[in-house]
């Protein structure tokens, strides 16, 4: 009988709307970050790193991005005979078909996956933070505490706990309350949305919960697992964590890479961090080029100058272009003399020549001002901007755009062209 | 797919100088983050050839692990997939490798026991793109016995380096030189051939039996007048790595954007192990021009008219000029290499001057690195 002591299901399904037209096409999971990765690649890693080689990865939201990524799991190693990655999508029943309406509602839906490896412990995953860590060791907490669930968390400045889940633990760890973004938090244990789940425990909490809808794990599972007095522990990480849920904190996350000692070091032997790359060709930097502060994808074409930014793969930056506080995704293009300041620039986007990009005052978005905001212009993948405009800031721009969606030649701060994309 | 694949890995070239001391040729790293072997590889993997073995012989450890898995390829298949055959004793034989042909005859069972009508052989050390599909078709349209891939020598520095050969108005093989004093023709062997397999197994055996090992001098140069023995002649990019000269001006070629258009943008491209290295980067303090940068490395002094290689660490305030830095070499403050070839894995203290004054200097210290 196949037997694998814990397995990991990583909750890929979500569309991380707050990121705006970067997961207008793509799942937040697939996203890129720092110059080659992919936002689930570090759960992916850590998942292989701490000896996890069966992982079920849950999609939902535009997955033909995240499924192409995965493939059968070649860059992580979790092609396997008997377990390996296996991407998850909602199905058809007999009786009723539905999505995924929350996220122990997905897990739940897949039950059957889980029975098939006779688990002992279930972790739960989301692939939407950039953070390494030893899943095994949580593990190790977990037994050594006889717990039913245990709940990584990290501590945070109390002013900032308001925004997560809250746990409060007595002495030991074990946790006696919890509180969903309290206005007034008791604690600074923030949940980073990792469990891991004694099998017992998850299932039967599953299937008493399994009518309740949009069934999810901070609202309903944990509640139900307190109040059948389960045994509820907080593992407490020190190390790097970051949810890049806002395109300020995605922006943030990337730039903290080009620190010269980065706190979250990616080039480090210890826990390397696996990704499918499709350009292993080395980069090319011109004899007029300035690249300073930088990191920059692999097969990139350097003729302009680049200064704290990060740069994907098989990017071209034409001669006379200024790169400033930016992050160019893979196959994106930017034309001679364009000037790009504090962006965050999508795949394969095409940027005419003599642009100017991010400038003048900042002025709130017309369209949605909480999610673009941070002075960033953010450009949606497949976008092609026109020569000779002027963008300003807060500004969010999609699809093929042309010299006409540009009154006088400007696309002022706060404006959006995002329309046009349907066509 | 029609053909086999066999690419002779096996060999050393004291050209090579103190650079052949750590790999044979065939895994010489190549343009920042492919090795020699890849441009054979691809190539064969996109005229979608199925079955490839490769011979190795000199110093394999670095070639052996660069091939550890074939998936990079393509090559992890059902049918057919990569072969790596080294030298090993039988009750039959306790030789290594006398030479190409031996190395064949060595392991004619393979051969014998594949069913493909036609074999493609390659050498290790090319750099070069080709759809070995058109050699076949030319190979089967001139009715030919062997069928030997040319190129003007004018794309290399040493032309009695090679094979030259001289060509009648059909293309046929008349004059055949190995590595001659004086060439008559500038017309020279890429070490590439297209040859039915039963015709192979025949002329292999046939030289085993006469005590004969190699596959030029032995077969071709031998056979010139009794076989049919065609070229087709390229014009494309090719060169070969093994010297210390052209390997220099092979990886300097890559410098120039209709060298890197050809290899890396055109369709299909070329394959590599993958190593999972974070991208490149540059610090306050770099200033890098006209240069190669693979993955991995960090960089902060310097760099002009250069290729590093993946995993490169060039320190504060280094100048490195005309250079080849190979992979994960790493490059102490201020140090100031010009016109070299740093040997891969070393460590080069802080302060450290090397010049290649009148040629390519090639760097070893085997310093030891103490990990910070």
């Amino acid at each position: 009988m196949i037997k694998k002591e814990m397995i990991a299901m990583l909750l890929a399904g979500g569309q991380g709307s707050r990121l705006g037209v970067l997961t207008e096409k793509v799942a937040k999971p697939a996203v890129a970050f720092g110059g080659k990765y992919r936002i689930i690649d570090f759960p992916l890693s850590n998942c292989i790193n701490s000896g996890i080689d069966t992982v079920g990865v849950l999609t939902q939201y535009q997955p033909l991005r995240l499924n192409t990524h995965i493939g059968i799991g070649i860059p992580w190693d979790l092609d396997r005979n008997v377990g390996g990655v296996t991407v998850l999508p909602p199905y058809e029943k007999s009786t009723s078909s539905e999505w995924y309406s929350g996220t122990a509602n997905a897990i739940y839906q897949n039950m059957a996956y889980m029975e098939t490896y006779n688990p002992d412990y279930v972790l739960i995953l989301s692939g939407d933070h950039i953070y390494k860590m030893d899943y095994e060791v949580m593990l190790d907490y977990h037994k050594a505490n006889n717990a039913d669930v245990t709940i990584a968390c990290m501590p945070v400045p109390i002013e900032e706990a308001s925004r997560f889940g809250v746990m409060i633990t007595d002495g030991n760890g074990k946790i006696t309350d919890f509180e969903e973004k309290p206005e007034h938090p008791r604690s600074n244990l923030a949940s980073m949305g990792i469990y891991i789940f004694s099998w017992p425990a998850l299932k039967e909490s599953l299937n008493a919960l399994k009518d309740q809808p949009g069934c999810d794990f901070g609202k309903h599972i944990l509640p139900y697992c307190k109040d059948n007095d389960k045994r509820l522990f907080a593992y407490e990480f020190n190390g790097y964590w970051k949810d890049v849920g806002t395109l300020g904190s995605y922006w943030e996350a990337n730039m903290e890479l080009i620190d010269i000692i980065p706190e979250f070091n990616l080039y480090e032997e210890f826990w390397k961090i696996y990704t499918k790359g499709d350009v292993i060709r080395p980069q090319y930097v011109s004899a007029d080029a300035i690249v300073e502060r930088s990191i920059v994808g692999e097969g990139s074409e350097i003729y302009g100058e680049i200064h704290n930014s990060v740069i994907g793969a098989d990017v071209t930056i034409e001669k006379g272009a200024v790169i400033r506080d930016s992050i160019i995704m893979r196959h994106s293009q930017i034309g001679a003399g364009t000037t790009v300041d504090k962006a965050i620039i999508a795949e394969n986007v095409k940027v005419g020549d003599n642009v100017v990009m991010g400038v003048g005052e900042e002025a709130p978005n017309v369209l949605k001002p909480k999610i673009y905001s941070f002075g960033l212009v953010t450009v949606g993948e497949n976008a092609v901007i026109p020569d000779n405009v002027k963008i300003g800031k807060n500004v969010c721009i999609a699809g093929v755009t042309t010299a006409e969606d540009y009154p006088n030649g400007e696309l002022p701060s706060g404006g959006a062209i995002v329309e046009k994309d349907g066509e | 797919m029609r053909a086999l694949g066999i690419i002779l890995a096996g060999g050393n070239s004291n050209r090579m100088r103190e650079l052949s001391n750590k790999r044979a040729v065939a895994a010489m790293p190549v343009a920042g983050s492919f090795r020699s072997i890849d441009f054979a590889l691809s190539s064969m993997t996109n005229s979608h050839i199925q079955k490839v073995a490769v011979l190795t012989q000199y110093n394999a450890r670095s070639l052996n692990e660069h091939l550890n898995s074939s998936k990079w390829w393509d090559f992890g298949r059902k049918q057919g997939g990569l072969f790596v055959f080294s030298p090993t004793v039988t009750t039959g034989n306790s030789w290594w490798y006398r030479g190409t042909a031996d190395a064949i005859y060595q392991n004619l069972s393979w051969l014998k026991n594949s069913h493909e009508p036609y074999v493609v052989i390659a050498s290790g050390d090319g750099v070069y793109k080709m759809d070995f599909n058109k050699v076949l078709e030319y190979h089967i349209s001139k009715r030919a016995d062997v069928t030997v891939v040319c190129t003007e020598g004018s794309q290399v520095q040493d032309i009695s380096r090679f094979g030259v050969l001289k060509m009648n108005e059909d293309c046929r093989i008349e004059e055949f030189e190995e590595k001659p004093m004086m060439a008559r023709s500038n017309v020279i062997s890429t070490g590439i051939y297209v040859i039915r397999r039963r015709q192979l197994i025949e002329m292999i055996e046939r030289c085993a039996q006469e005590g004969r090992y190699d596959f030029v001098n032995d077969v071709l140069i031998r056979y010139k007048n009794l076989k049919r023995i065609y070229g087709y002649k390229i014009d494309t990019y090719w060169s070969n790595i093994a010297s210390v000269e052209d390997y220099y001006r092979t990886n300097m070629d890559f410098l120039k954007p209709e060298v890197r258009k050809y290899f890396f943008t055109e369709y299909p491209g070329v394959y590599s192990k993958i190593d999972d290295l974070p991208p490149a980067k540059y610090n306050p303090g770099s200033c890098v021009k006209n240069s190669l940068v693979a993955s991995g490395c960090i960089i902060n002094g310097h760099v002009e008219n250069s290729i590093l290689f993946k995993g490169a660490y060039v320190g504060n305030n280094c100048v490195i000029k005309n250079s080849i830095v190979l992979n994960d070499v790493y490059l102490g403050d201020n140090t100031h290499i010009e016109n070299c070839i740093v040997e891969s894995r070393d460590t080069i203290r802080a302060n450290s001057y090397h010049c290649g004054e009148d040629g390519i200097k090639i760097v070893v210290e085997k310093n030891e690195r103490y990990a910070i």
